[in-house]
């Protein structure tokens, strides 16, 4: 299970009911639960949108994007039924967050889903969690279950004439891409895991072909806070464009990994270096992974940054999922650049070209470098690759494969240089044996 | 009554899978969770399985074959009693993961993807499985081991092996 | 929608909004090069190769799905796109194994086309290729992994296209792999099978090599063959398609049937018999040689001469002596309008008898009649296409005409069609239709009475009658209705079905039949009551061929003449009606029979003379499919030894002492400026024509060319008067309507219709010497037993 690890510094809204057994619906309730569904019942859809706006909250799945708009754009009528989906796929490397959630707090992602459902008239949502997460699932059926007990879900919710609204769980069974939205969608429809061709989007054609609201899991939590709260009271805790808190997984190098609630913007220095307790056993600090593993990676002297997708941006890097992976100067870049494209090159779907292959490719050209194998020909081939996949692929997963060994070899060109003359940087950490199996 | 007649499931799965394909807007939709479940109750997706499960979604086969082969969880031969997951992606990798991979290919005698002979055990590399900040971690059937150390998980494994390991279903 | 203007590469291009940027620019003559895209198929944006530059747009757009909208400016050829498309080539080459020597795609592979135009040749990488060994999963589908590059459309063609999802996508990223739903696990011989209606549309549509045809594969090199457009002989849908053809030391041999020109009504339509089961003409047994009946019985090889010669002698003294109506004609389904005319007309006039009969697979003279004095209501082939309603009643058109139903399926799939059934088995094209009524056994008249508005026949037609009446009314209210009939509705029951139609305004019929010209057979008279174009016997319109208004007798009643002994003789072209009557072989004894064909079937046993046949493929002439469409058959095989029915016949009557002139209006010129274009396609004889042409000497027509008939035919037949020759002879299809001025004829007619019965597989005799064809129906055998399934989605 998980340990939980708390900070001074930490803003806490999403994480005010964690650690108190919040999976009971009757604690959820003492902690002000479902307060905030009734709320919205009462004022209706215009003004949940309004509050979503003001707070300025942006998606955390990874591209944030401001999810106030986003649910304004589902058309207010629609042949065909309306769906919220709650994106619990969480697998972007060093991404752990919806996991707490789940855990600690299942009824806010139920609430969140109903508010979304209220907010763009929809009567069914869907929380579909990856596969890994069966015991997580368990609790969030127990949730739904006791919400459904309670008459929060199915017909007349909360005893009001005339709102329904259904909750429908599921896993997937192993598939970074199934994250995705619409490789999501596919996969709720019982199908393989493929994107889909954009446009038409969700918010038009989604889930059945009806227009469909999709959110992480960590973006529908934060609504019913948000409405509790105010918008304009939970933009203000973050930066501009950038409203609110959220989770960040730190882990790797640090003394005390774990996922904290920071206020957007806060510094990556003082998080890894204060939140996070600093660098493991003393060590110099070499690079940070900062939103994930498809995000382009920060040397150590790129770290005097804002943690908002803004600032991110500028920094040539991203936000992502949130997930702050930090490498010690014992790491070798080549071998973790190897390992960070094994898992893409794992997980494209195939469907298209500039991804099923080049991840391959590059997975092919750097384990022989990393076996000893390159020349510096490869260091360019890599590069090649990744700059013909950057923003030629049909879904973003090939960027994300691209983007991280972009930085990797940018970044660090000398060291794969050096790495192939046979002065090795780091200590390796795969076998040769291993290797093999790297990536499956 | 079951939705099939000589359902090759137990009583109280094919009664989940009756009910799985009437909640969904689309029938198709059980398939993914379908397909885990019966993964589950056989330790595997065996080809009767298959067709069972395309006759109650009114798929063909080959259908279930495509979906089946795209989920990495999903699998066609069987497994151990407790399949050992190890992840070794960067999180875990940077915390020992690798380690933890390797001491349970001793420690079990097998490597990846295959069974121990007399088939409580095996063991698979796995994709991060979304425990990076409490690494190194592993699954073993759904359950998650977190903060491992070599030692943790020789008693795990004991556990396991002792028939008191937890088994989340 | 409205036409919009958008600018490519600085060029201004209209089409309607919403059009696939991809479309507009091939109309606009901007080719965009794409492997996953396919038109027709759903969009799959996975190739990447279609990528253009959308002004303002930041990333590459597809041009595959980018629709368009006014005003938008695109690039199609920049630095930027030309390397990444490049890069993709380069990406796709990777794994490729390269082997174009060996590839029956090299030299009409899109790959190959692609890395030549953007000279993405050059490789980087050091590992070796994942090499997968071939893979046969049918006798005709040939699986090569290495060559796939992923584009899907094999899987679409099959599920969309064909309503089969036979193959799939397995496994996911670099490991994915194009599946056939057969897999080795289940099968005794470990391997991977597709079990399918083997159509081979996915060899068709595979931009590369990796599926292949077990007909064609590593025979020979595209550029090595002749390609010649023809029809195929199989079905009575009669789709155009285009042969393979490569010279042997005894003739042409075909090699491959496709359609990839697209020119023809069936568009890309082919199915298996029409893509493999052209090999009948390369079957060894062929007739090579005239065979004779000697003293003791028995067949012996004769020439020409000889043999023409005994014919011709025997059937004028039986002629002389015992009269024409002792001599019965029967022709067959798969000779050309020309042949079947020339066949019929040489038995009035020259053998001076109205026994004429064919095997009838639908009842064309009731349907003619039905339509009498109507115009604009009979429907060609492309209207199956176009249509927004269609009822199909009777018939099964996925097994017995299955370009009508590849049509259907697109215009429900692609326009939004709307298919209606009616039917006693559930066929298979139910599946797209909005409303499918399963018929009572043998409901067939009773529904056509009760659309026609005998209420009381309901109930003898379905259980639910309510329902039926739901039915009736929406086709009542149909919008541009289109009805299909199958050979089960006959004589009066056809009538009331067309009388129902009739009172829909615009509403269109076609009734299928089998085999490629059994329309045409009967339109060109090979009926005993008879004349061509559905004409009353005895008709001012053809005086020429004297009165003779007695009906003649139909194909039973020859031979039950025969069994009497009173048919002295029988002369028989391209049929082979001892096996389809059933014909007990003792009938036959005291008959003199001719038989001309290309092998010995229970008919030909049978004959005292047997004249070796040329096979449609291997002559020139003209068809009518079962829609009234006509085509041009142009000669593609060639065997040494053949002769085509045409000139055999003209050859008998020759010897017979017949005014060959008169049968044969050759020599008058009539638009003789066309001769070039008959001479290079109808064989020796019209080579001469040519050779004449080139020495500046009057162009003469030679009594063997089907041309110099094909004037009469437009002369006298009616409907065919309208015939455009330029239109047939530029290879395009041209809907004919039967023009008949028939009276009633009196009393019922005796239904002689007895449907093929032909599968996907079979195809009626000609099918017993298909290899292919016998390859596929073993194939059928060892099919898993399979759950009752349908189709996804
Ligand atoms: C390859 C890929 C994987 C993704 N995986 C996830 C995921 O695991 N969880 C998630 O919430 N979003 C994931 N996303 C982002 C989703 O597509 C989508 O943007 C998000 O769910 C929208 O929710 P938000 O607006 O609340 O962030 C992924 C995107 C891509 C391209
Ligand atoms: S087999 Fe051919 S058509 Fe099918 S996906 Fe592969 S390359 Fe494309
Ligand atoms: S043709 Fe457009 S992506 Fe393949």
């Amino acid at each position: 299970m998980p340990t939980f690890v708390s900070h001074p510094e930490e803003v806490i809204v999403l994480k005010k009911r964690w650690g108190q057994g919040a999976a009971d619906i009757e604690k959820y309730l003492e902690l002000d639960g479902y307060k905030a569904v009734q709320e919205a019942i009462a004022q209706g859809p215009e003004w949940i949108v309004s509050v979503m706006k003001a707070s300025g909250l942006r998606g955390r799945g990874g591209a944030g994007f401001p999810t106030g708009m986003k649910w304004s754009f589902v058309p207010k009528v629609s042949e065909k039924p309306k769906y919220v989906l709650v994106n619990g796929d969480e697998s972007e490397p060093g991404t752990c967050k919806d996991h707490v959630i789940f855990l600690e707090d299942p009824h806010s992602v139920i609430e969140g889903t109903m508010i979304a459902g209220l907010a763009i008239g929809s009567k069914l949502g869907f929380i579909y969690l990856r596969g890994e997460y069966r015991y997580l699932l368990k609790i969030v059926e127990k949730a739904v279950a006791d919400a459904y007990a309670k008459g929060f879900l199915g017909k007349n919710i909360f005893g009001k004439e005339g709102v329904d609204f259904d909750i429908i769980t599921q896993t997937g069974a192993g598939a970074y891409e199934v994250g995705e939205e619409s490789a999501l969608m596919e996969s709720l429809e019982g199908k393989r895991g493929v994107p889909r061709i954009k446009p038409p989007f969700p918010a038009i054609v989604g889930l059945y072909g009806g227009p469909t609201v999709i959110n992480n899991a960590e973006t529908i939590a934060s609504v019913p806070h948000i409405l509790m709260m105010g918008g304009e009271a939970y933009a203000k805790l973050g930066t501009e464009r950038n409203g609110g808190t959220r989770l960040f997984g730190i882990s790797g190098h640090v003394e005390r990994p774990g996922v904290y609630e920071l206020p957007m913007g806060y510094s990556l220095r003082k998080a890894i270096y204060e939140v996070a307790g600093g660098i493991k056993g003393g060590k110099k600090l070499k690079a940070v992974v900062p939103g994930g593993s498809s995000c382009p990676v920060l040397t150590a002297d790129e770290i005097d940054v804002g943690l908002d997708f803004d600032q991110m941006g500028k920094a040539g890097t991203m936000l992502g999922s949130g997930g702050i992976v930090v490498l010690d100067e014992t790491v070798s870049i080549v071998e973790f650049a190897l390992r960070v494209i094994s898992f893409y090159q794992h997980e494209s779907c195939g469907w298209c070209i500039p991804c099923r292959e080049g991840t391959d490719w590059i997975k092919k050209t750097l384990g022989r470098v990393y076996a000893g194998g390159g020349t510096k020909k490869d260091v360019d081939n890599v590069q090649y690759l990744a700059e013909n996949m950057m923003g030629r692929t049909f879904c973003p997963l090939g960027d994300a494969a691209a983007m991280p060994t972009l930085g990797f070899v940018k970044k660090f060109r000398k060291e794969f240089e050096d790495y192939i003359d046979g002065h090795k940087a780091g200590t390796p950490i795969m076998t040769e044996q291993q290797l093999v199996g790297a990536g499956h | 009554m079951s939705a099939i007649a000589n359902s090759i499931f137990s009583p109280e799965a094919a009664a989940r899978f009756d009910k799985l394909a009437t909640i969904y807007p689309v029938k198709r939709s059980a398939l993914v969770p379908m397909l885990l479940y019966a993964q589950d109750e056989i330790g595997y997706v065996s080809e009767a399985a298959i067709q069972e499960i395309a006759k109650r979604l009114d798929l063909f086969d080959l259908d279930v074959r495509n979906v089946l082969s795209y989920y990495s969880m999903l699998r066609t031969k069987p497994a151990g009693k407790y399949n050992v997951q190890v992840c070794t992606n960067i999180s875990c990798m940077l915390r020992g993961g690798y380690e933890i991979l390797d001491h349970c290919k001793a420690k079990l005698g097998i490597g990846h993807k295959q069974v121990t002979a007399d088939g409580q055990f095996s063991l698979e590399e796995v994709e991060c499985i979304g425990a990076c900040c409490w690494a190194p971690a592993m699954q073993v059937n759904y359950d998650f081991h977190d903060d491992l150390t070599t030692i943790k998980v020789d008693a795990i494994l004991q556990d396991y092996a002792e028939g008191r390991g937890k088994d989340v279903k | 929608m409205a036409d919009v203007t958008i600018t490519v590469d600085g060029k201004k291009v209209t089409a309607p909004a919403g059009t696939l940027l991809i479309e507009a620019c091939k109309t606009a003559g901007i080719e965009i090069p794409a492997f996953c895209y396919y038109p027709g198929l759903s969009l799959q944006g996975a190739c990447r190769m279609c990528v253009v530059r959308q002004e303002k747009n930041p990333k590459l757009a597809t041009a595959c799905t980018t629709a368009i909208a006014d005003g938008q400016v695109f690039f199609t050829e920049t630095p930027e796109i030309t390397q990444a498309r490049k890069a993709t080539l380069q990406l796709l080459l990777g794994n490729h194994p390269l082997d174009c020597p060996v590839c029956d795609a090299g030299g009409e592979c899109e790959l190959q086309d692609m890395t030549f135009k953007y000279g993405a040749a050059d490789s980087f990488y050091a590992e070796p290729k994942n090499h997968r060994e071939e893979q046969k999963w049918s006798p005709v589908v040939y699986f090569d992994r290495p060559r796939c590059i992923l584009c899907y459309r094999c899987v679409r063609m099959c599920g969309e296209g064909m309503d089969v999802f036979a193959l799939g996508i397995q496994n996911r990223g670099s490991s994915s792999v194009i599946a056939p739903n057969s897999p080795a696990a289940l099968n005794p011989d470990d391997l991977a099978h597709v079990d399918c209606e083997q159509c081979g549309m996915c060899i068709d549509a595979c931009p590369v090599g990796a599926l292949t045809s077990g007909t064609y594969r590593y025979k020979t090199r595209p550029w090595e063959m002749n390609h010649v457009a023809t029809v195929c002989t199989h079905c009575g849908d009669g789709c155009k398609t285009t042969l393979g053809v490569r010279s042997t030391s005894d003739g042409a041999e075909i090699v491959r049937g496709d359609n990839r020109d697209k020119s023809g009504m069936n568009g890309d339509f082919l199915c298996n018999k029409g893509r493999y089961a052209f090999d009948f003409a390369n079957h060894d047994d062929r007739i090579t040689t005239p065979l004779v009946r000697n003293a003791a019985g028995k067949l012996e090889a004769a020439s020409w001469e000889a043999a023409f010669d005994h014919i011709g002698r025997k059937l004028r003294m039986d002629v002389d002596t015992r009269g024409g109506e002792t001599i019965g004609v029967i022709g067959g389904n798969r000779l050309t309008n020309e042949e079947a005319y020339l066949l019929q007309k040489f038995a009035r006039t020259v053998l001076k008898t109205n026994n004429i009969d064919h095997h009838r697979t639908a009842d064309h003279v009731a349907f003619a009649q039905a339509l009498a004095g109507q115009s604009g209501r009979t429907a060609s082939l492309r209207d199956t296409l176009t249509s927004k309603t269609v009822l199909v009643v009777g018939g099964d058109p996925s097994n017995q005409s299955p370009a009508t139903a590849w049509n259907l399926r697109t215009a429900v799939r692609n326009s939004g069609a709307k298919l209606y059934i009616a039917n006693t088995e559930d066929i298979k094209l139910r599946r797209q239709a909005k409303a499918f009524v399963k018929l009572q056994p043998f409901g067939y008249g009773a529904l056509a009475g009760f659309l026609a508005g005998d209420d009381s026949a309901g109930s003898s037609a379905v259980n639910d009658v309510e329902a039926l009446k739901t039915f009736r009314e929406t086709l009542k209210a149909a919008e541009g209705l289109l009805i299909l009939v199958g050979s089960e509705l006959r004589g009066g029951d056809l009538k009331k079905l067309v009388e129902f139609g009739l009172s829909i305004p615009d509403a269109k019929f076609a009734l299928l039949s089998d085999y490629v010209n059994s329309r045409g057979a009967a339109d060109m008279g090979l009926l005993p009551d008879m004349l061509p174009g559905y004409t009353p016997l005895g008709s001012e319109r053809f005086a020429e061929y004297g009165k003779a208004s007695t009906p003649g007798l139909d194909m039973l009643e020859m031979f039950d003449a025969a069994a009497a002994g009173k048919l002295s003789a029988l002369y028989v072209v391209g049929a082979n009606p001892v096996l389809r009557y059933g014909i007990d072989s003792a009938a036959l004894k005291d008959t003199f029979v001719v038989v001309q064909e290309m092998f010995m079937t229970e008919t030909a046993v049978l004959a005292d003379v047997v004249l070796p046949a040329a096979n449609l493929y291997e002559k020139a002439g003209s068809v009518t499919n079962h829609y009234g469409d006509l085509q041009q058959v142009n000669k593609a095989g060639d065997r040494a030894g053949v002769r085509s029915d045409f000139e055999m016949i003209v050859r008998v009557a020759d010897k017979m002492g017949a005014h060959i002139p008169t049968l044969i209006p050759f020599g008058k010129g009539l638009r003789s400026d066309m001769g070039q274009t008959r001479g290079a396609q109808s064989g020796e004889a019209d080579r001469h024509a040519v050779w004449l042409t080139a020495q500046n000497l009057e162009p003469r027509l030679s009594p063997f060319d089907p041309m110099a008939i094909l004037d009469e035919i437009q002369r006298l037949v009616p409907g065919y008067d309208k015939v455009l020759r330029l239109q047939l002879l530029s290879g395009n299809d041209q809907h004919l309507e039967t023009d008949s001025t028939l009276v009633q004829i009196a009393g019922q007619r005796k239904d002689l219709v007895l449907p093929s019965g032909d599968t996907l597989f079979t195809s009626g005799t000609l099918g017993h010497y298909s290899a292919m064809l016998l390859d596929l129906q073993a194939n059928e055998s060892r099919r898993l037993p399979v759950l009752d399934q349908t189709a996804a989605d």
